[in-house]
């Protein structure tokens, strides 16, 4: 511990970086897998169920779990994407079309470093966030770099140079840019709620969870029962962000062959695959801490109460890496259970037309989350 | 430290808002743009005004250029083979270049520059915002109000020049 | 004319929103993501092949063991994708079957044109060529798509028999009835 405390700053920071993305790059890797095996199920259908190395199949009870829930099938794929050829057309522009998928990555595992994943309780009782930079903007930053992964669609669909990713580009630029007026106004409620007068104001994400750990039946409630419109409007801009169905317009496989990423194949086509994964469990991550009480276990009841329960057991429970690692195990099963979720409405809805898109979002999400806001405002000067 | 950042993100800035004028492909000179946007906001980090980059970088970098793009790609405009310059273009940019340095020179020799009082830290990096935010609505109020209502004059300049009135002749 | 209008109602607000439709879609795949999987994992596990099923054509013996293709031909004539082809040969004299007309010398059907329509076995006078159970067929060349006699008797095996034709013929021929 002292020792890496005695690294440079700079290695720290590094250290810290690569750890988280070496969670969510996994997560994300893992998340195709659990997107074949859900799909799988509700259609009825085993899945993935066949791949077992050698090395491993003589091991009695694990090995044939293991096979059945196809965990195999994600290190064969992950190999298939990065050893099979990787071909670039003739008739793409070179430059633009491998900056795209880059671009596609950079920005969606940056966005973590924003987003606390958990917390542990000091020697003052005080709750310190795990977080990579605490920063009082975090919420506008984690809006701001993710707002940067549209240029991935738009150069790829560009630089293809052919029709249907064109299509797929164009439409990722409107409906991204138009989702994001939604989403960005859904959570202003929840900033002006826990920013009340005379108090240092925030945007920050561990403040928000913060709020909703406090004691008592209004400060205990998770924003989720106090602003359901916001959750709404904030869940189905996400979708949309993410290009998620009922919102995969970029691809719509049906109607422009796969989009922005028709021309991509191997390598770089699995790159916008983790950028997407990576959006939606960082996008999830944001839902959770904003609306669903972060790494509180259950409404009105927070981590310290558990803490509090757990440390007549010994003192064990108290320590800090106990209450870390406990907090960030509650935060993955939240954004686990979303990103399960995000499954789960793909594989019932169909996908909108692309007017239908737009229709809904210019014509009913923003003027819903614009009166969201003006009530809330109104109400929060009543209440103070 | 802080000096070599300075250099790098303002070589970047100025190497970038080159290229938009000089690039031909119109999509690369949108990113060029971006990417200028970017160094910006390098700029603005160095001078501890995080909410500034990134409100510059959601804004500008994140829907401004995105939709630069979106008009590129839906009217598919092509550089051409046109000359980058007009004669015209050439006198008037030189001039108003000539000015701007000009404006720029002047500024910097003001006696008064010297002494500006050190910006110095907020009292608080979390109050930052809060601050931001009550000086908009009080001090600014005016500018805003103003340029809220510019935007709102050019919103309604283009709807009246590119929507077709058919049938209300008294609007042409 | 028969044509009944149907009045089309406004949709109400809740179907406006979309939403109690999104749960209720919600709750169907939910059934089914708990629901026990409908497919069969099928090299290992096999479809049950019900009575009448049309798999690949085979010749059969008949239980005595006598080839009951007498190759008429009817079959590859019938054929509507010309899959079978039949080159007819005479019984040696000596042989214990001398009293059946005649056998085929080879027989082949291609399995790269056999439409499994059954026609064959329909046609057939000798009820020689069955359509079994058999529905996988697979080969890495052309040449191994096509089933020669010896893989057609293979895979058809034998089959019980009413009538014992050529048999009864033989017998009749012996006490001297022939009509």
């Amino acid at each position: 511990m002292d020792f890496f405390f005695n690294l440079p700053l700079w290695v720290q920071i590094s250290l810290k970086g690569l750890a988280a993305i070496a969670v969510i790059f996994p997560i994300a890797g893992a998340c195709s897998l659990a997107e074949r095996k859900v799909s799988a199920w509700i259609q009825g259908r085993p899945g993935p169920s066949r791949a077992l190395p050698f090395w491993i199949a003589w091991v009695p009870v694990i090995a044939p779990i293991m096979q059945k829930l196809g965990l195999f099938h994600l290190m064969a794929d992950g190999g298939k994407l990065l050893f099979k050829e990787d071909p670039i057309p003739g008739h793409v522009n070179k430059f633009y079309f491998v900056l795209a998928p880059i671009v596609a990555v950079i920005p969606a595992l940056t966005t973590i470093v924003f987003v606390p994943f958990g917390g542990y309780i000091d020697q003052a009782g005080q709750i310190i966030p795990l977080i990579l930079a605490n920063l009082d903007i975090g919420l506008l930053g984690v809006f701001a770099i993710s707002s940067l992964g549209v240029y991935s669609l738009i150069l790829a669909g560009w630089a293809s140079n052919s029709k249907y990713p064109f299509l797929g580009g164009v439409r990722a630029s409107a409906q991204l840019i138009s989702y994001e007026l939604s989403m960005t106004l859904s959570v202003l409620p929840v900033f002006l709620w826990i920013n009340a007068p005379g108090q240092p104001g925030t945007l920050s994400l561990a403040k928000v969870v913060e709020f909703q750990s406090q004691p008592g039946f209004w400060g205990g409630a998770w924003f989720v029962f106090l602003m359901p419109i916001s959750a709404f409007v904030f869940l189905v801009a996400l979708f949309a962000e993410t290009n998620r169905q009922p919102f995969d317009m970029p691809e719509s496989e049906a109607d422009l062959v796969g989009g922005f990423h028709t021309e991509y194949g191997s390598f770089k086509w699995s790159l916008f695959f983790v950028a997407e994964y990576a959006h939606m469990t960082v996008g999830s991550g944001i839902f959770v801490l904003l609306f669903l009480g972060g790494w509180n276990p259950l409404p009105w009841v927070p981590l310290e109460m558990v803490v509090g329960w757990l440390s007549g057991l010994g003192a064990w429970a108290t320590h800090p890496a106990f209450v870390g690692v406990l907090s960030v195990l509650i935060f993955l099963a939240k954004v686990l259970f979303f990103i399960f979720f995000f499954m789960w409405v793909r594989w019932t809805l169909p996908r909108f037309r692309y007017d239908q898109v737009m229709k809904i979002g210019w014509q009913k999400l923003l003027p819903l989350a614009i009166a969201n806001v003006i009530v809330y405002a109104i109400a929060i000067a009543f209440i103070d | 430290m802080s000096d070599t950042y300075f250099y790098i993100f303002a070589a970047i800035t100025v190497a970038s808002a080159l290229a938009v004028v000089f690039k031909r492909n119109t999509v690369g000179a949108s990113l060029a743009f971006l990417l200028s946007l970017c160094g910006v906001a390098g700029l603005f980090l160095q001078l501890d005004a995080q909410l500034l980059a990134v409100l510059l970088v959601l804004v500008y970098a994140g829907a401004v250029v995105a939709l630069f793009l979106f008009i590129i790609m839906l009217l598919n405009m092509q550089g051409g083979d046109r000359p980058v310059f007009k004669k015209m273009t050439i006198v008037s940019s030189t001039i108003a270049g000539a000015l701007l340095l000009t404006g720029v020179y002047l500024l910097a020799k003001r006696p008064e520059l010297a002494r500006l009082p050190e910006a110095g830290q907020p009292a608080s990096v979390l109050l930052d915002l809060k601050i931001y935010g009550a000086k908009l609505f009080t001090t600014y109020l005016l500018p805003v109000q103003v340029v809220g209502f510019l935007l709102l004059i050019a919103m309604l300049g283009v709807i009246v020049l590119s929507k077709k009135f058919e049938g209300l002749e008294d609007v042409k | 004319m028969a044509v009944i209008e149907v009045e089309r109602k406004p949709l109400t607000l809740a179907e406006r929103t979309y939403i109690p439709q999104i749960l209720s879609g919600l709750k169907t795949t939910w059934k089914h993501l708990v629901a026990p999987t409908v497919t069969m994992k099928y090299p290992e596990e096999r479809p049950p092949i019900p009575p009448g099923y049309r798999g690949v054509p085979t010749l059969v013996k008949d239980p005595n063991g006598r080839e009951k293709c007498v190759s008429c031909q009817l079959c590859e004539f019938v054929c509507p994708p010309k899959a079978i082809r039949i080159t007819p040969g005479e019984i040696p004299p000596d042989s214990e079957y001398a009293h059946v007309e005649k056998a085929p010398q080879e027989f082949e059907i291609d399995m790269l044109r056999c439409i499994y329509c059954g026609l064959c076995q329909e046609v057939c006078p000798e009820e020689a060529i069955w359509l079994q159970t058999q529905y996988s067929t697979s080969g890495y060349t052309r040449a191994e798509m096509v089933n020669n006699k010896k893989k057609l008797y293979e895979l058809g095996g034998t089959l019980p028999d009413q009538h014992f034709k050529w048999d009864k013929k033989k017998a009749a021929e012996e006490h001297g009835n022939v009509h």
